[in-house]
């Protein structure tokens, strides 16, 4: 009996449409009622209106705290606040160094348009560095946050080895808005590191590796903000620019020597006498030269990465996809099982696959140009400020590479003869 | 800032170099303030067409291709959440191990005015199965999370209990295979972190995730509900 039902349901199901009705909803005679569907709803708006609030209010507190107040403490009472509220309660998501994706992707078209509070969160950072310095960094952004209270025992990165790692943030940079732009994927949240620790889950891979930097982090001090945060990047700019900035001594320095070996970012820049007039001649020539080679790195890093379109395009799904429709070897056509399945049923003709990859093939040979061309600017740019030297006549904080975390006030002796004072006028 | 000024007024040649350094910072932080304000304006204003037709719409030149649903509201209009469209989904279990939560934010939700209320259901007994009892053997299930609930002969009723449900998909694969597909995978928003760049969406092999409007969050028909049939 059973048998011949599961058989006549499968002549049913071979006659009928795919998702008809192949069974009428039936006549109920006892008055049943057809319970409802739920449909939980979204996140409130006002929410994502708080988020937004919080980080001005957050922002804004930090600089207060540093340019004004001058506490560490307080600063680091923001510090705990920030993992808390932007890290484990909104579980790292958005932050203002995923959203550089979402500007690039609505910036580059495809219809994405740019939800408020993404735009809130990439602007507002910024607009504070303009004004204030990276005081984002130094507390209030969850990434940096996390990172900054285990460090406990910093060693000193050796400064060929630091630039060359600084190099990173730049292709990291670089790779993600190429990414974003073209709708292939936004890598810098995929391999976001402590994002599966605020979550408690997520890929494991990304979580040792948040683990490993976080151990790391006891002794290379927050090596993700200084070796490979793309928003990093772009508030090292803004920071160079701002209009207010971090004075380590609130009077005369004298020079102790103290805060250099307070700075576990290595930022502090020391005092470096006046050049002879043989030794700037020389130093002239080089930096001409310097200044021919930046066009010709713009050019070969462009070509060079131009080239690399079939193997970034492969990070586009369409492309996988016609790559494995079109000559797929076993391997590959068992791994892409499914998305194969799911093509064979979508309709979609090969032509058409075939068209959107070679979109995209194009978009990332013009993506490559500018990649490999932004790419060698920075390469010859940083090689032109390394042969750039400023006379400096106290110890100062690098404007771009300072995170203003507020420690190297605590190490300075005018400082405390400071709060000293300031206590003793208020007594 | 106090100590530029400082070098500012001792006009030696380093006083002119300072003064030269901080007139191009002011001018390219007056820039840069300028651009991104500009991006924050074009934000809000690409923002406030989110309801197609509408009075912010006017004579919007892209109107006749907005995709936009037509309900969504001006306040939640470009705020978007991830779905997966049913009509895509080809029901592969990646839903089940690829969201960042655990278990995953997607569940299988049923559309109970799709509903045949067989006896026999798919969703509910392995296809194949003998012996028609509840026991863990014969059920879609892996986790037990279909409720069964005699109705009236010969109809049964089928809840799904979120709290098991994995949103595995078997039930989703059975019951649209051989009976009405009343069954479909959803991304429930009360559990879901609405990630930047959700996690199950890049490893979907239909493509079946997108972003919606907030403000209708899901992607099925909701059809006539809570109706009493005499």
């Amino acid at each position: 009996m059973k048998r011949a039902l599961v058989a006549v349901l499968l002549v049913l199901s071979a006659l009928s449409a795919y998702g008809a009705n192949r069974f009428p909803m039936p006549q109920f005679e006892k008055g049943y009622f057809i319970p409802e569907s739920t449909a939980p709803a979204a996140r409130v708006a006002w929410l994502e209106v708080l988020d937004a609030g919080v980080l001005f209010a957050a922002l804004s507190l930090a600089a207060w705290l540093v340019l004004k107040k001058r506490s560490r403490r307080g600063l680091v009472a923001l510090t705990v606040f920030s993992v808390a509220y932007f890290g484990f309660w909104r579980a790292g998501c958005i932050c203002p160094v995923g959203s550089i994706q979402n500007v690039a992707l609505s910036l580059c078209g495809g219809g994405y348009v740019l939800p408020l509070t993404a735009a809130v969160f990439f602007i507002l950072p910024l607009v504070f560095a303009l004004l204030f310095g990276r005081v984002f960094c130094a507390a209030v952004c969850p990434l940096g946050a996390v990172q900054d209270l285990v460090v406990l025992f910093p060693v000193r990165v050796p400064r060929p080895l630091a630039s060359l790692l600084g190099l990173i943030p730049f292709v990291y940079l670089g790779l993600g808005v190429l990414f974003a732009a073209t709708g292939a994927a936004y890598v810098v949240c995929r391999l976001d590191p402590f994002v599966p620790l605020f979550r408690f889950g997520g890929d494991l891979p990304i979580l040792l590796a948040g683990i490993g930097f976080l151990l790391l982090g006891i002794f290379v001090a927050r090596p993700y903000c200084r070796f490979l945060c793309p928003y990093g990047v772009l508030l090292n700019w803004a920071a160079r620019l701002s209009m207010w900035r971090v004075t380590i001594t609130p009077d005369e320095c004298v020079k102790c020597r103290l805060c250099e070996r307070a700075c576990p970012f290595d930022a502090i820049r020391v005092p470096n006498a006046s050049q002879s007039g043989e030794k700037r001649r020389a130093d002239t020539r080089r930096l001409a030269l310097l200044l021919c080679l930046v066009p010709l790195l713009v050019l070969a890093g462009g070509w060079s990465t131009s080239r690399l379109d079939r193997v970034f395009a492969r990070m586009h799904p369409a492309v996988r996809l016609l790559d494995a429709v079109r000559n797929g070897d076993e391997a590959s056509r068992n791994s892409m099982a499914y998305e194969l399945e799911a093509f064979g049923g979508s309709g979609v003709t090969k032509e058409d696959l075939a068209a959107t990859a070679d979109a995209v093939a194009g978009r990332y040979r013009t993506g490559g140009w500018l990649l490999g061309g932004f790419l060698g600017a920075v390469f010859g740019i940083s090689l032109i400020g390394a042969a750039i030297r400023r006379t400096r006549e106290t110890y100062e904080p690098d404007r771009g590479q300072c995170l203003a975390c507020a420690r190297c006030f605590m190490s300075c002796p005018v400082e405390h003869q400071r709060r000293r004072e300031a206590a003793g006028r208020r007594l | 800032m106090p100590r530029a000024m400082d070098t500012r007024d001792n006009r030696t040649g380093s006083g002119r170099i300072q003064h030269r350094r901080e007139f191009l910072r002011t001018a390219a932080r007056g820039l840069l303030l300028g651009a991104l304000a500009a991006l924050g304006g074009w934000a809000v204003l690409r923002r406030r067409c989110a309801s197609p037709g509408g009075a912010a719409c006017g004579t919007c030149p892209d109107l006749e291709r907005c995709t936009l649903p037509p309900a969504v509201s001006t306040t939640s209009g470009r705020r978007m959440v991830w779905q997966l469209d049913p009509s895509k989904c080809i029901q592969c279990g990646r839903c089940a191990v690829n969201c960042v939560l655990s278990p995953s934010a997607v569940k299988c939700v049923h559309r109970f005015e799709m509903c045949g209320y067989c006896r026999l259901c798919f969703g509910f007994f392995q296809p194949g199965t003998s012996v028609l009892t509840s026991a863990a053997e014969n059920q879609t299930c892996p986790t037990g999370a279909i409720r069964r609930r005699f109705v009236e002969s010969p109809f049964y009723e089928y809840t799904i209990d979120e709290s098991l449900c994995i949103g595995c998909g078997r039930c989703v694969k059975t019951c649209g295979a051989f009976g009405n597909g009343s069954l479909a995978l959803q991304v429930r928003h009360d559990r879901c972190v609405n990630c930047n760049e959700c996690a199950i969406a890049r490893k979907c092999p239909a493509g079946a995730y997108t972003r919606v409007p907030a403000g209708q969050p899901y992607l099925f028909k909701p059809g006539q509900t809570g109706t009493q049939q005499t």
